[in-house]
């Protein structure tokens, strides 16, 4: 199936994480926030200005910006 | 192998270490431990706070001490902040004790992430208790978790709390009491360790390590099955650490799994580490990448997916998943259009509250500040020695104090948004336009803080992870108009400018948006010139929202304005104290009759004038008029005799030989002494100048301090007759104050913070230099438009 930035999904849209292309130095954090390859993430919306979004991963909040959003890449539906 | 710890005093102290996840309410749980007893101090040549305190209700016979460490989400540290909680439970700073025991706060609400640090703390082997907060979210969000089976999980004993209602609070305690006490028994007897609390463990091989009391062992436990190539690299590098580091052998496999899966740590304290490891972890990252191990994610991963399997194990889902309390609220706050509303609302009330609300309060102090004076003044006769305590300690520190229901109304709001969960909002709504200069929303909670006052503006900048936005943050937060500014905005617009309340409320306003303005000018220059580099991703937490703890958010505020007062105490008495000095040495030698110090005599609207003229009117001689009084100049030559007094004194001097580099600024010399009198601290500015223009008998009675002042301001004339403080003049040193350096405890501060004199001196350089500047244009530039 087709991956697609998690910056391209819907606000209150679900979908899975199939790749993490953040690059090495800042991924680590990421990772050890819980956004993992396979965790389910839902995007929660965007910022009033656009930019960060926000996103809900193992039952809490989390904000990145688009720029890092555009670099994980999710699977939708099933 | 070595011998127990002689027993020294301080040996029977049981110390407990509080550490957890940001917004775990660990600080709660420590205010409830300790009481309004804490201690805020700082580590050792960091300004992190750090927070201690005896736990209420200890036994006599072993008192406990409880450390909050700052909030982390992991072991790898990202921030200062994390760092410093990392090193205390590596036992790597030698003024912070071991701990006796380490409590791990948990949110219950939010499981996973928080067993993914609790788990990490386990797996270090100390004597762990975890403390599960917030039970109640939790079970309001539909989690049931079944804490016995959570305790058989993880090997530690599970006590459920709800820290903010005090609930569990008493249980904890009860265990820390009982360790305590095991720990203080068996030191006498010295037996095996206490495991009676931390489970049924297997004993570790080797003998007691020397850092180590011998009954704090406990062996690590492991929350991961990582990859089997990976944990033969990690067994490998754990054996060379143990052997190169025999005093914390028992902390060797945390740090194997550690040094080897985060690239950072090796190269952020290379000292710390012999070449030889460093060699053999660069080795085994490259036989793992040719395995086609992520050494990177290998632990992280192997981490979550067991966190995630006891997570699910213990918990029961009562409620399917839906839209809680905070997420109906963020609908709200973070709305496109309402979210910025609420957002410029609360900014602005907070602003109007802050000068409508301690406008009582500071009248109040200001009354009490000259009846002590008056008091004072009185009980001791004349002389040097009444004059330096009245004007120079008890006004010169008094004109400084009495902002204080100011300071504590602007922290009382920044505790409030940070205590509720909006200061993450605030980060997440303004991160676009702070992304714009090229910083984090995380800069904009320092920015803010900068507003009350640079210093702990400065502290905030810890919890932010690159290095180099720190800095920029650091540079550009005194440029934000902190509280010791707005005394001196206040007395100049009321000098200078004039009008009606909404003339000077806009004046006052322009001149904070100056200073936001400036400072995000100067961080997109910083960013593009001297500090560029991406910044790190932005990776914030939204909390949810809670209802603010009293006792937490008072609490913090008082910390904070402790800060503030004890510099009143402290640095700007000193400066006032050297000022009186100043103003007063070299006397002019006394006429018969006349009181030659500085504060003799009321002053005059016409008198003020006349000694202006008097003191405009020649160079340092002495005063022409000086032997031929009439009855009715007598007012008017005391005053002209303190004009001469000042002119004639160090500090007048002074002014007189800067006045050059500040006349293009259409300064004179007299506000040249408080330009460099506020080199040390803004708000000298204010006491200053009551002490140069000689006010401080007038604004004694009078109920508003600065209205005596600004009164005389305005009366004030140059030689040529026209007036010193015009509207142009005033803005002029009002933007000379928003962009200048001028706070010793900045630099101090900075100095600490970033660990060399380069930053502040640089800071200092280029502050003064766009206040100059600026001030230069302002002032031609306002000429030349015919002001």
């Amino acid at each position: 199936m087709d991956t697609l930035p998690l910056s391209s999904l819907a606000p209150g849209a679900k979908a899975v994480v199939a790749d993490i292309r953040v690059p090495v130095e800042h991924r680590g954090r990421l990772l050890e926030m819980g956004l993992l390859v396979g965790t389910t993430v839902e995007l929660v919306r965007f910022a009033p200005l656009g930019d960060p979004i926000e996103i809900r991963i193992r039952g809490y909040n989390l904000s990145l910006r688009k720029h890092e959003a555009e670099q994980v890449m999710v699977r939708q539906g099933r | 192998m070595s011998a127990p710890p002689p027993s020294v005093p301080r040996d029977t102290r049981f110390t407990v270490v509080l550490t957890g996840n940001p917004n775990c309410g660990k600080t709660t749980l420590f205010n409830a431990l300790t009481g309004l007893r804490g201690r805020v101090g700082n580590y050792a040549g960091v300004t992190v706070e750090r927070k201690e305190g005896a736990m209420l209700g200890a036994d006599a016979a072993h008192p406990v001490d409880v450390l909050d460490l700052p909030g982390t989400y992991s072991l790898s540290p990202q921030s200062l902040d994390e760092q410093i909680a990392r090193d205390v439970l590596f036992q790597r700073l030698a003024d912070v004790p071991a701990p006796g025991l380490v409590v791990v706060v948990v949110d219950a609400s939010n499981l996973q992430r928080n067993l993914y640090y609790a788990t990490q703390v386990i797996e270090l082997g100390h004597p762990t208790l975890l403390a599960l907060n917030m039970v109640d979210v939790a079970r309001e969000n539909g989690h049931e978790i079944d804490f016995d089976d959570l305790s058989a999980a993880l090997g530690v004993p599970v006590i459920p709390l709800i820290a903010c209602d005090g609930e569990g609070v008493e249980e904890l305690k009860a265990a820390v009491n009982r360790m305590a006490s095991e720990r203080v028994s068996q030191k006498a007897t010295k037996p095996e360790l206490a495991h009676a609390v931390a489970g049924p463990l297997a004993q570790s091989p080797t003998g007691p390590p020397a850092r180590w009391p011998s009954d704090a062992r406990v062996e690590p436990r492991s929350f991961q099955e990582l990859p089997e190539a990976f944990g033969r690299e990690a067994s490998a590098i754990r054996g060379q650490l143990a052997g190169m580091f025999p005093h914390r052998d028992r902390l060797a496999s945390a740090e194997a799994l550690l040094i080897l899966s985060d690239d950072k740590v090796l190269a952020a304290h290379p000292e710390q580490y012999p070449p030889a490891l460093r060699q053999a972890v660069a080795a085994s990252r490259t036989r793992l990448e040719a395995s086609g191990v992520d050494w990177r994610s290998a632990a992280i991963e192997a981490r979550y997916a067991r966190v995630s399997a006891i997570a699910q194990h213990v918990t029961v889902e009562s409620l399917v998943e839906g839209e809680n309390f905070s997420d109906r609220v963020d609908r709200v706050l973070t709305h496109r259009v309402w979210g910025l509303l609420v957002f410029v609302g609360i900014m602005l009330s907070m602003f109007v509250s802050i000068f409508v609300f301690a406008q009582l309060p500071m009248d109040a102090l200001d009354v009490g500040v000259g009846w002590l004076a008056d008091r004072v003044g009185s009980a001791l006769g004349a002389g040097d020695l009444q004059d330096l305590l009245v004007n120079g300690v008890i006004k010169g520190v008094g004109a400084v104090v009495v902002f204080l229901p100011q300071i504590c109304l602007l922290f009382l709001f920044i505790s409030l948004l940070e205590d509720t969960g909006y200061m993450a909002r605030a980060a997440f709504l303004m991160d676009r336009l702070m992304s714009r200069v090229g910083l984090h929303g995380k800069s904009f909670i320092p920015m803010l803080s900068s507003f009350a006052c640079a210093i702990p503006g400065i502290m905030a900048t810890r919890t932010i992870e690159s290095p180099k936005d720190r800095l920029v943050t650091i540079l550009i937060a005194p440029l934000m108009s902190c509280s010791a500014r707005l005394p001196v905005y206040t007395v100049l617009i009321a000098a200078c400018v004039g009008g009606g309340a909404l003339r000077r409320g806009m004046v006052l306003t322009a001149m904070y948006l100056l200073g936001i303005v400036g400072a995000l000018g100067m961080a997109w220059i910083f960013k593009r010139t001297l500090l560029k580099g991406e910044p790190p991703p932005l990776i914030l937490e939204l909390p949810p929202y809670k209802r603010p703890g009293v006792k937490t958010v008072l609490r913090h505020m008082w910390d904070r304005s402790k800060l503030f007062l004890r510099r009143a105490g402290t640095v700007i008495l000193g400066i006032n104290v050297l000022l009186w000095f100043l103003v007063t040495y070299p006397k002019v030698p006394p006429v018969a009759g006349g009181a030659p110090q500085a504060a003799s005599g009321p002053v005059s609207q016409k008198a003020g004038e006349d000694a202006a003229k008097a003191v405009a009117s020649g160079p340092l001689a002495g005063s022409p008029l000086r032997s031929d009084e009439t009855p009715g100049q007598v007012d008017a030559l005391e005053n002209e005799r303190s004009g001469d007094q000042l002119r004639h004194s160090f500090a007048g001097r002074l002014g007189h030989i800067i006045e050059p580099a500040i006349r293009p600024l259409g300064f004179d010399w007299k506000i040249g002494i408080g330009i460099v009198a506020s080199f040390a601290a803004r708000e000298v500015f204010v006491s200053t100048m009551s002490v140069v223009y000689n006010v401080g008998e007038v604004d004694a009675g009078d109920r508003v301090a600065t209205a005596g002042l600004a009164e005389t301001l305005r009366g004030e004339k140059r030689e040529d007759g026209t007036r010193v403080y015009t509207a142009l003049t005033g803005i002029t040193l009002m933007v000379f104050y928003v962009f200048a350096m001028q706070c010793v405890s900045t630099i101090a501060i900075v100095r600490r913070e970033t660990n060399s004199w380069k930053w502040p001196l640089f800071q200092f350089v280029y502050m003064t230099a766009l206040a100059w500047g600026l001030a230069f244009v302002t002032y031609q530039g306002g000429k030349l438009l015919g002001f």
